[in-house]
């Protein structure tokens, strides 16, 4: 049984233009121990997503699953216990983290506020969880400017683990630091799976950093779910026009093998009180007059799911 | 070990030692620190000093210029000059820095809640404002100190009022930045409490702006306090009061300027102190300047 | 690199330093390359290196008060920018050499014509003979896939895609021979990157422009350039051509920095990482700049700075062990 599932969820925001379908009608679950990857580009809804399903905000439609429990409209009392169990890590670790409060007086705001350890039990905890992810002991009195991205960063995981969440949602953890750092603590993310069974939602806009993560990836534009599938299946055979383009526009640096570029035109359009059907549609070399009447969510392959009148004829299957 | 490794050192000095180093390493505001605080123990320290009391009256000895035995001269009534000096600024300093704190304290409280929770009670708080700030600050003082007589505290409150909705604009203006700050949806994420975070979270962030404004806001005060003194109001004679000295020697400007100039510079070396300090500690408080 | 000395630009051993709160920043440490006309170089490097201020330099955009140019010489087309007073200076600024900056959001000015602020960059350097500069920013604007009717508008009103290509539009305007881009897209999404990469292309070659393209994205130094350099700690630790980098890497760094990118071409299950953090300009380590984080490091590393060989042909390298084995990696 999955630990946590989302069906058909929705969140709009209303505002004095018109309502703005942040994600609509979002499908997708995710084993205890697992990750699921979500990728998109700025506006699709990822990180609305990540953060609807963790009720930091309300969503509008659909419903959320935890652990089999419907944890869509939750009491105040259920809230706060869903935060020991659901946490995040946010992308700017910068900003992410109190410019006032020392790296220790973060790390322990969590458990402080959770009221289960007294003193002692506190400092023990602290400790522990820095040096599960490899943060030195010296500096948990700094302030988060005193410290490079990486170790920010690592602050922000120490946090997010310190009330043993089973499921954490990953937004876009490693996409503020440097490469080398990436790499590091795309590492210690995994390092951190393996040891404690963590369920992760990691978001990114960069299909490449999400593969050696993700065993399976969902991909969203403007809200909607247009394909998702096992990580190795949506690289190799990518069947939805955007995915496809997605990917051919990522630069490669393995220069013996070119990509072809598919060229997409226009601007993303906007999400105010979008019309019914696909929303790719305006960008679409292959638009049709179908593409405009709501669209399907289909199990193309065995576990590949595709939302697009057009795919099998695109894909000559 | 390198040197970026070699910052991270267990810091184990509290936060109030880091602070007072900070102020040390910035010569303006030790100089402002260092002459208030030499004022402050003058005023403290007077009646140890001074042979003469600040209303002793000496008939023979009036309007008298700076001597020997009156230092910085004498006033009208034959009263030693520098001794008043000394004791005003007991009130002047003391009613000032109260009423800023006060004002301070309120405004704080008010403006974080209207800049947090915005919405409507947003604008009952802003308009309410409005009002108070359409009258000027001056009139509203007298009014107030007239409708609740004189008297140290009532003075305190009459004075602070006036300054309240520029402490509450400002905080609620600092607090509508900082509530977007990513860090404020981590603490939600990890159970905080809604008080608790514009406790621990908003306030400590959006202060800072309050404190250059506070410092000079006692300043001012001083200046507002010397206004309902000359009117009657506020401090009664014989307590002397720089702002009622100042008053009081306008008659005088161009036979004994001995007594405008005293009590006026007093009031520009505190007012300068201030701002010095004020600036120095906004600087000094801020985590993410250079040590 | 072994150019001829009719290169269009050289820079030969570059020095910048800052001062800032009494300590001094080793910015840019002997940093020397050259290019050809209508040849792009990448500048390749992470945060903190000195790509920015290799750029700023050529550009004389350097902060006055903090920094300094502790020696080296920047020639273009024969004349060495460092020598130049400001106002001649001026006139290259804009018209001859140009740069386009990170962020499109701070780039604009938020309340002026987006219209207006390409034909400001037109009139300061060109001489306006038959066409008004009007007509000539109208003329950028349509270059960059940005319809001409929208002069009038405010940067607001654009996305951040747009947005970047006004500034690149305004960079283009006066046909620089020298175009500098600062991680043009790195704030851009991919497919709008993409597009964005496309256009300097083509524009680029339509010019013959040569252009320094500053990136810590390897992907689109592969997309974008002929020449590669990896910078490190304010040096050059290896440069070549992008095949040579590319399917060659030499140095410790440059192969740890291929290992450290998930790439979509390969599987992997784990990152390769590169130990530690990038050194402090302030306090740069003694001998090999890299030596801190090399897994290969050896005293030799500790105590001797190496010298800057000639591994293959055209292809250099900042490492005492390549060089002596002339390794093929």
């Amino acid at each position: 049984m999955a630990l946590v599932e989302i069906k058909n969820l929705k969140k709009y925001f209303y505002g004095p233009k018109g309502a703005v379908h942040a994600v609509d009608d979002v499908t997708m679950s995710i084993n205890a121990g697992e990750t699921m990857g979500v990728v998109g580009e700025s506006g699709c809804g990822k990180s609305t997503l990540g953060r609807t399903v963790i009720h930091l905000q309300e969503s509008t439609g659909g419903n959320v699953f935890f652990d089999g429990r419907d944890i869509t409209h939750p009491s105040r009392e259920e809230i706060r216990r869903l935060r020991s169990d659901m946490q995040i890590i946010f992308q700017d670790p910068y900003s992410s983290l109190n410019p006032r409060m020392t790296v220790e007086e973060t790390i322990r705001e969590p458990i402080m506020l959770m009221g289960k350890c007294s003193g002692q039990e506190i400092d023990k905890e602290v400790q522990r969880l820095m040096d599960m992810v490899g943060i030195a002991r010296r500096i948990r009195l700094c302030y988060p400017h005193e410290l490079d991205g990486g170790r920010r960063q690592r602050v922000g995981i120490a946090r997010a683990l310190a009330l043993n969440p089973r499921f954490i949602v990953c937004d876009e953890p490693v996409s503020a630091l440097d490469v080398s750092i990436q790499a590091q603590v795309l590492n210690l993310l995994m390092d951190l799976q393996e040891e404690h069974n963590l369920a992760y939602m990691f978001i990114t806009h960069n299909m490449a950093v999400g593969r050696p993560l993700s065993p399976e990836i969902l991909v969203l534009y403007l809200g909607q779910l247009v394909e998702t599938s096992p990580t190795r299946e949506l690289f190799d055979q990518p069947l939805h026009p955007y995915t496809k383009a997605l990917l051919s526009a990522i630069p490669t640096t393995d220069i013996l093998h070119p990509r072809e570029r598919i060229v997409l035109k226009g601007e993303i359009t906007s999400p105010i009180d979008p019309e019914p059907g696909c929303r790719f549609a305006d960008r679409c070399i292959h638009a049709a007059e179908a593409c405009r009447r709501p669209q399907q969510l289909e199990e193309v392959l065995p576990n590949h799911f595709v939302s697009c009148c057009r795919v099998r004829e695109l894909n000559q299957m | 070990m390198s040197k970026t490794e070699k910052n991270y050192v267990e810091k184990k000095e509290n936060r109030f030692l880091i602070i007072m180093k900070r102020l040390s390493r910035n010569p303006n505001a030790m100089f402002g620190m260092i002459l208030l605080a030499v004022l402050v123990a003058g005023v403290i320290l007077v009646p140890a000093i001074s042979p003469y009391e600040y209303s002793k009256m000496d008939v023979r000895a009036i309007n008298q210029g700076p001597s020997a035995a009156h230092w910085f001269g004498t006033d009208d009534m034959g009263r030693d000059l520098l001794t008043r000096i000394f004791y005003g600024g007991r009130y002047s300093l003391s009613i000032s820095i109260i009423a800023v704190l006060f004002s301070t304290t309120i405004g704080m409280i008010i403006g974080a809640a209207a800049g947090y929770f915005g919405g409507i009670s947003d604008t009952i708080i802003m308009r309410c404002l409005d009002v108070i700030q359409a009258i000027p600050s001056t009139l509203l003082t007298i009014i107030i100190s007239a409708a609740l007589g004189v008297g140290l505290d009532k003075t305190v409150i009459a004075i602070s009022v006036g300054s309240i909705p520029g402490t509450v604009r400002l905080l609620r203006g600092t607090v509508m930045r900082t509530r977007e700050e990513q860090y404020l949806e981590a603490a939600e994420a990890i159970g905080c409490s809604t008080f608790r975070k514009i406790v621990k979270y908003v306030i400590p962030n959006s202060w800072s702006p309050l404190i250059v404004s506070s410092t000079m806001g006692v300043a001012r005060t001083i200046l507002e306090l010397a206004a309902l003194s000359y009117i009657g109001l506020g401090v009664q004679p014989p307590t002397p009061e720089w702002g009622a000295m100042l008053s009081a020697a306008r008659g005088y400007l161009r036979d004994y300027p001995h007594l405008l100039i005293f009590p006026g510079i007093f009031i520009a070396i505190s007012v300068l102190c201030l701002n010095m300090f004020g600036d120095g500690l906004r600087d000094a408080l801020d985590p993410k300047l250079k040590d | 690199m072994n150019k001829s000395d009719s290169a269009f630009l050289k820079v030969e051993d570059l020095v910048v330093e800052y001062k800032t709160g009494g300590r001094i920043v080793h910015a840019v440490n002997g940093v020397s390359f050259a290019l050809e006309r209508g040849e792009t170089l990448g500048l390749v490097g992470e945060t903190g290196a000195g790509k920015t201020t290799i750029a700023k330099a050529i550009l004389r955009v350097l902060p006055d008060a903090q920094a300094r140019v502790g020696r080296g010489r920047i020639v273009l087309e024969g004349t060495d920018l460092l020598k130049l007073g400001e106002p001649a200076m001026r006139k290259v600024r804009g018209g001859k050499v140009t740069m386009v900056f990170q962020d499109p959001m701070t780039a604009l000015n938020p309340i002026m014509k987006v219209g207006e602020q390409i034909s400001e960059v037109v009139r300061k350097h060109q001489t306006l003979k038959d066409r008004t500069s009007r007509e000539i920013a109208g003329d950028m604007l349509e270059m960059v896939g940005i319809p001409r009717a929208r002069y009038n508008e405010y940067p607001h009103q654009f996305s951040g895609g747009m947005k970047q290509r006004v500034v690149i539009a305004m960079a283009l305007a006066c046909n620089p021979q020298l175009l500098l881009a600062d991680e043009p897209t790195t704030a851009l999404d991919v497919t709008i990157q993409a597009q964005v990469l496309d256009m300097i292309d083509d524009l680029k070659k339509r010019h013959n422009t040569s252009m320094i393209l500053i990136t810590h994205d390897l992907g689109v130094v592969a997309r974008m350039c002929e020449q590669v350099a990896v910078v490190y700690a304010g040096e050059i630790v290896e440069c070549g051509s992008r095949e040579e980098v590319f399917l060659h890497p030499s140095h410790p760094y440059t192969i740890g920095l291929f290992g450290a990118i998930p790439d979509l071409s390969v599987d992997t299950s784990r990152l390769a990482n590169i130990e530690g953090l990038p050194p402090d300009p302030t306090d740069l380590p003694g001998g090999c700049c890299f030596h801190p984080r090399c897994p290969h490091a050896t005293d030799r590393c500790r105590k001797e700075k190496p010298a800057f060989a000639e591994v293959r042909p055209g292809h250099f390298c900042s490492c005492c062990y390549v060089a002596a084995d002339q390794k093929e990696v």
